[in-house]
């Protein structure tokens, strides 16, 4: 065996670093804080102006011959330096569902403008009244002529509120079993109908509840068969890229480590002298090591050829359960320390607090780990069903 | 990056993992439960060459790396099979590190001599209980900063003491063990024995990955097998979902074992570290494996007729040899993070 990952991306983390520190604002993260949008729009644009976008796509759907390892870098590298790109994840991944299953018309409308960073795409699956249960999407579509008359609602719709379209998971049959009565349509945002509305969240990340009302969208913007819903959403899932993540800072263990080693313990000595201290963090280490081993373990399915389903649910059980261990383990630590929390956009309370209040805010944000991209129960089906071969459990339908 | 096995490996694997599933049935384990040894298990080992197999060839060895001594310990704890690899080996891999020592790693390569290894420092004379000892010829232990193999006159016998996991143990004394043989003194004894101990770590950590896949195995046959009210009790979620916890992790402690050996085999600085953490993440898996799969035993689990009693005990015996962990992670704090400040 051999647990060196060479960095495929080695060749541009330089040039990554150096378009980083000429275009990205250090206001940004704080911007990010503040406003709870993991989307900055003037980046986005920025990125799409300057083709990192399309790297890699076809020309004739608007790619460019910006290196797409580049590209991997740039956008790596903005994620070491704090700021998320989860318009451009959702926007990439319907961008390419677009290009598999969509007419020709749809592809040329929607993804010269999304690489261009002019559209914005945001996932609609998610209902009021079904989350893992994605199947039971009760939203309904309805042909009129060559439109489709949409009415529901959707919950989650993360990034919607700075985006031009959305993704949306629609009932266009209810005779058959529910798997197979689901389509999938592109809406503007911007069309009569569509109200979005903020929900803001324990971990301060703005999400919104979304409303259509007879939402107009034309059948050319029916992205794959009618009624062919699920399959489109299968297509969607299939582009998982595995490369090594940019080289990052210590971790939120190591951080809480090295504070510990300077401040003040319960009995005159440094915290880090206590050792109970000692041993609640070379649990979280080891923690760490067994996460970062399954991911490693994932990518290098993936590098052989393989289809990482199983790795890929125990990487995500694994290091969602070990996250809200860690967000318990290290508030308890810190004690009465642990409380003091920035609040970002308000200037108040952003001294004092150890570590800037990571530590309290790694405990707000920790729930939504094992929630979020297939909660913990979803991924012990996975787990118990193909890699042990226990029966399935839940009822058909 | 390559997570695969080699070649050779697969072979070496197949061919152990055969010669513990005909000579460590349950039966002969059981049969050996009383003394914590199989010697005629032993004899086939000698005979295939495992007990030297990581002294180097010059020496009479194998010469084989850390990974090919982890492929089988895996399956010797695969089997909870009744013989102190981890021990022999990391005591032979002293052995082999002193001129006063090769006379007896040949006497060990020759089935003659079953090396065992103190992983405490002597103390008033004592290492305390020391697994293997029991069944052992010589215990390499440090005395002060002299690294000795110890012995017992011709007519002594060291006494069993009866111990959860029948690992063996016997109490380690200077009064009983009174012949010795200087290995090594000063700073470069102290640091072997320490080395020792780390590969020592990785070898259990093994072992008990091997304990811990047997285990995941057993319960899931039995869930698959026993009904209750009227269904698999495979079928229930609360039944899946904990075998899924623990065969997640468990890839996770696989991985890690790898990683320790590979780590030593390369030279990485982070191989003692990840020694420790292999070690304690694989007693943590082992032990929550087997108490699930006992579990889900229901009251069959706890009857002494079902193996699954038989990983149950050593899970928790087998790591406890090197003493209670909150040392191990208090030590691995100071690997990880006192080098930082």
């Amino acid at each position: 065996m051999d647990f060196v990952e060479s960095d495929s991306l080695a060749q541009f983390r330089t040039a990554a670093r150096e378009w980083a520190d000429e275009h990205v604002d250090p206001g940004w993260v704080e911007l990010e804080h503040a406003t709870g949008t993991h989307h900055n729009p003037d980046l986005h644009a920025l990125l799409g102006r300057q083709g990192l976008l399309g790297a890699g796509w076809p020309a004739a759907y608007g790619g460019t011959d910006v290196d797409p390892g580049l590209a991997l870098a740039v956008f790596q590298e903005i994620g070491a330096r704090g700021l998320r790109m989860d318009g451009w994840v959702t926007t990439e991944m319907v961008a390419r569902t677009i290009l598999a299953v969509a007419t020709e018309e749809a592809r040329q409308a929607i993804v010269p403008a999304a690489l261009r960073g002019e559209v914005v795409i945001v996932l609609g699956y998610t209902e009021p009244g079904s989350g893992s249960d994605v199947a039971a999407a009760r939203m309904r579509a309805v042909r009129d002529g060559d439109e489709w008359v949409v009415n529901g609602s959707k919950m989650f719709t993360s990034t919607a509120h700075v985006a031009t379209h959305v993704f949306l998971l629609a009932r266009t049959n209810t005779e058959v079993a529910k798997h197979r009565g689901l389509t999938l349509f592109l809406a503007r945002l911007d069309a009569p109908g569509v109200e979005v509305q903020p929900v803001h969240t324990l971990g301060g990340q703005r999400t919104n509840a979304t409303f259509y009302s007879d939402v107009r969208v034309p059948d050319a913007m029916r992205i794959g068969d009618v009624d062919g819903g699920w399959g489109v959403m299968r297509v969607a899932l299939v582009h998982e890229r595995g490369t090594a993540p940019a080289p990052g800072g210590p971790t939120l263990v190591q951080r809480v480590a090295a504070w510990a080693r300077h401040a003040p313990g319960d009995d005159g000595g440094v915290l880090f002298d206590d050792p109970a201290v000692q041993e609640e963090l070379a649990r979280l280490a080891v923690d760490d090591e067994v996460s970062r081993l399954l991911a490693l373990k994932v990518r290098w399915v993936a590098s052989t050829g393989g289809m990482p389903g199983i790795e890929g649910s125990m990487a995500k059980l694994w290091s969602s359960e070990a996250e809200q261990r860690r967000g318990a383990v290290l508030t308890d630590l810190l004690g009465e320390q642990a409380l003091l929390r920035v609040e970002h956009g308000t200037g108040r309370g952003s001294g004092g607090a150890p570590l800037d209040g990571a530590v309290e805010w790694a405990y707000r944000k920790a729930p939504v780990s094992t929630i979020y991209g297939g909660t913990s129960e979803v991924q012990r089906e996975i787990v118990a069903e193909r890699r042990l071969g226990l029966p399935r459990s839940r009822p058909a339908g | 990056m390559d997570l695969a096995l080699t070649g050779d490996q697969l072979a070496l694997r197949e061919s152990v993992a055969g010669l513990f599933a005909e000579q460590a049935t349950p039966e002969r384990v059981r049969a050996a439960e009383a003394r914590g040894h199989d010697a005629a298990l032993w004899r086939v080992l000698v005979q295939s060459g495992v007990p030297t197999m990581g002294v180097p060839e010059e020496l009479g060895g194998g010469g084989a790396t850390v990974s090919d001594l982890v492929v089988v310990a895996i399956e010797a704890g695969r089997r909870v099979a009744p013989v102190d690899l981890p021990g022999a080996w990391a005591a032979a891999h002293l052995l082999a590190g002193s001129p006063a020592g090769h006379g007896l790693v040949g006497a060990v390569g020759a089935g003659e001599v079953l090396p065992a290894l103190a992983l405490r420092p002597l103390r008033n004379g004592s290492a305390g209980p020391v697994a293997g000892a029991a069944a052992a010829d010589v215990v390499v232990a440090l005395d002060g900063d002299e690294l000795v193999a110890l012995s017992r006159p011709e007519g002594t016998v060291a006494e069993p003491l009866p111990d959860l996991a029948a690992a063996a143990l016997a109490e380690v004394s200077t009064a009983v063990w009174s012949q010795r043989r200087v290995l090594a003194t000063g700073a470069a004894a102290v640091r072997a024995h320490a080395d020792a101990g780390s590969l020592w770590r990785v070898l259990t950590a093994a072992a008990l990955e091997g304990l811990r896949q047997e285990a995941l195995r057993l319960g899931v046959a039995y869930v698959l097998d026993r009904h209750a009210f009227g269904v698999p009790i495979a079928w229930f979620q609360t039944v899946q979902h904990r075998l899924a916890d623990v065969a997640t992790a468990g890839d996770g402690a696989e991985l890690l074992v790898h990683e320790a050996a590979w780590a030593r085999d390369t030279g990485d600085p982070r191989a003692a570290a990840l020694a420790r953490m292999a070690f304690l993440f694989a007693a943590r898996t082992a032990q929550e494996t087997a108490a699930a799969s006992l579990h889900f035993h229901g009251g069959y689990g706890y009857t002494l007729e079902y193996d699954v009693q038989l990983y149950y005990r050593r899970a928790r015996g087998w790591p406890l040899a090197l003493g209670a962990p909150r040392h191990e992670l208090r030590a691995l704090a100071t690997d990880l993070f006192a080098g930082a400040a």
